[in-house]
């Protein structure tokens, strides 16, 4: 398939599929006329951070490139887990990075203004525990004004921080953009709310999609901290009662839901998204999800198969290829029904 | 009049908050007990205001493009969201005030960088933030200081005018299209009042002619609680 190699493309495309594996394509811009009053789109509100720094490890004198990946806690700027890469930048492919040189605990970073040890070894080269020093305030300054946004190879032009921010992103607390949210703007918004259909946003830390190493890609999605406001939780079980669909903007959003809502009623709660969903999941939160194109062996893609099974994962596979849909973040986008034939099928209606 | 609004709920930035105006709004908004982010240039100034009054400062000038984003990274990341903006920082234009004639253009770019585009960015920036709070809060406000500059045409103000009559009728238009999410915009003349900004444009006012900044953020943080009123008291849960 085709890499989107930049951002905010207004010609982006949409293929719909529904229920019955039917597919149609449309211009993005007609998410707008979507959906049935009662209907209920959530999304991820989650603004980015300045994920990537650079910088030297100190012992070595070696460039160092470090990614944060994953919360230790939320809301704690100290304290990531991370990954570090050896020389070179966003426009070499991940998977072609030199390894860092070796770390052990305590090593010191030099990243920008920031100060880093690392804490521990987290079973893999790449993988660290990372501390940085100071206060929460002086290392958020030094995060924000040091660090750019993780970027990958299909992506040749440097990010700025406007590039991955949504219209609604809010808190900065997801280490990549929450990209399925690309695809909403404020006159969509505006045009469901004219339409009663409802919208609501939960914020999920989105970690990071690639580590560049297939093994630790395994360890792909990490444990990514969530939380669902009472208005949210609240109208996901209204439109439920009321038959209304809901539609996730994004996996983050279908992870959170079905995580707070394991028997159906979403929960406001702040917790952590933990594990994967795939095939043998049973849905039973989420009705649809709006998400970006992806290729067999993401985690992403895996979560599909939670949607539809495997015939119809590959007739929307080729026909995104034979259509010239766009992958990864910047790309084109699909709505996918959950399939009649898929495990969470069976219509989970609280009441 | 409706004030029964708790400022100590709410998390507000200021921009401009080191000197007149936005400081006696960071200094009254902290005593209220509101939890404070603050934006100003001057590295030092913003270390001293900050231990003063309990506020976070933020370093950045809200008239660079590559600077905002930080500032909004840094006003949410603390404060854990936001739910009032005080688009304050001005530039006057040309020191001392010149006939458009007179104007460097460069001086016409500076405050217009600062006191539209500026303004416009940090907002776009932060509206998402404000959007996600007047959802679970009820409403969320955007504040745009203005002058009577903005409508009055007053020679050799020409840069200042310019850039506050665009900012004026940018918030009004803002103001109509965010009013479904309830993100509300106000523009605030707050007065010719006795600030270092009001020394460099007139430097032979009779200070006893002008009102204090403090007064001028007494009447903000009213006008907040006013078009605040809507938000639910009661029922609301503690912060995440």
């Amino acid at each position: 398939m085709i890499a989107a190699d930049r951002p905010h493309d207004s010609s982006a495309k949409l293929l719909i599929v529904d229920a019955r594996g039917r597919m149609r394509d449309v211009p993005r811009c007609e998410l707008s006329s979507l959906f049935h009053t009662g209907d209920l789109v959530v999304a991820n509100d989650a603004a980015t951070m300045p994920a990537s720094l650079r910088g030297t490890h100190v012992a070595t004198g070696e460039p160092i490139e470090v990614r944060l990946a994953s919360w230790v806690s939320l809301g704690d700027p100290t304290r990531f887990i991370a990954l570090a890469f050896g020389a070179g930048d966003h426009r070499t492919r991940t998977e072609d990075r030199p390894p860092p040189p070796p770390l052990s605990p305590g090593d010191r970073l030099s990243l920008g203004p920031l100060v880093a040890i690392i804490e521990r070894l987290l079973g893999h080269p790449r993988l660290i525990a990372l501390h940085f020093l100071g206060e929460d305030e002086g290392v958020l300054c030094g995060i924000a004004r040091h660090g750019r946004p993780i970027q990958y190879a299909h992506v040749t032009e440097p990010l700025g921080m406007w590039d991955v921010w949504t219209r609604i992103a809010a808190n900065p607390v997801a280490f990549e953009p929450p990209s399925a949210g690309f695809a909403l703007d404020w006159r969509t918004l505006g045009a469901w709310r004219r339409r009663d259909i409802g919208f609501a946003a939960l914020t999920h830390a989105a970690g990071i999609s690639s580590t560049g190493d297939p093994v630790l890609d395994l360890r792909l999605p990490f444990d990514e901290p969530y939380c669902i406001p009472e208005v949210t939780a609240a109208a996901v079980n209204q439109a439920k009662l009321e038959g209304g669909r809901i539609i996730a903007v994004g996996t983050t959003v279908v992870r959170a839901l079905e995580s707070a809502g394991t028997d159906g009623n979403v929960r406001a709660a702040q917790g952590v998204a933990v594990g994967r969903i795939g095939r043998e999941t049973r849905l039973r939160v989420v009705d649809a999800i709006l998400t970006g194109v992806h290729q067999a062996g993401e985690s992403h893609f895996e979560l599909l198969e939670a949607f539809a099974d495997d015939a119809a994962l590959n007739a929307i596979s080729a026909h995104a290829v034979c259509h010239g849909y766009r992958t990864h973040e910047f790309g084109d986008s699909m709505l996918i029904e959950r399939q009649a034939g898929a495990r969470g099928a069976g219509r989970n209606h609280t009441s | 009049m409706e004030t029964d609004i708790d400022i100590r709920r709410l998390r507000v930035a200021v921009t401009g908050g080191t000197s007149g105006l936005g400081l006696a709004l960071v200094r009254r908004l902290a005593a209220e007990g509101a939890r404070v982010a603050f934006v100003a240039r001057s590295g030092p100034a913003v270390t001293r205001i900050a231990s003063e009054t309990g506020a976070h400062g933020i370093v950045g000038d809200v008239g660079r493009k590559n600077d905002i984003y930080a500032i909004a990274l840094q006003i949410t990341g603390n404060l854990g969201g936001l739910d009032v903006l005080v688009n304050n920082a001005s530039s006057l234009g040309p020191i001392p005030l010149a006939l458009l004639g007179d104007t460097d253009c460069e001086d016409l770019e500076q405050a217009l960088a600062v006191n539209v585009l500026g303004v416009f960015r940090l907002t776009k920036a932060l509206f998402g933030a404000l959007a996600a709070s007047a959802r679970t809060e009820g409403a969320a406000l955007v504040i745009n200081i203005s002058s009577d500059a903005a409508v009055n045409i007053y020679p050799g103000w020409g840069a200042y005018s310019a850039s506050k009559s665009a900012l004026r009728h940018l918030t009004a238009i803002w103001a109509e299209e965010a009013n479904a999410d309830r993100v509300g915009f106000l523009s605030i003349d707050p007065g010719d009042m006795d600030t270092p900004l009001h020394a460099l444009a007139v430097p032979d006012a009779d200070p006893s002619t002008l009102k204090s900044p403090e007064h001028s953020a007494g009447e903000i943080v009213e006008a907040m609680r006013v078009a605040l009123s809507t938000r639910p008291t009661s029922c609301r849960g503690p912060r995440p």
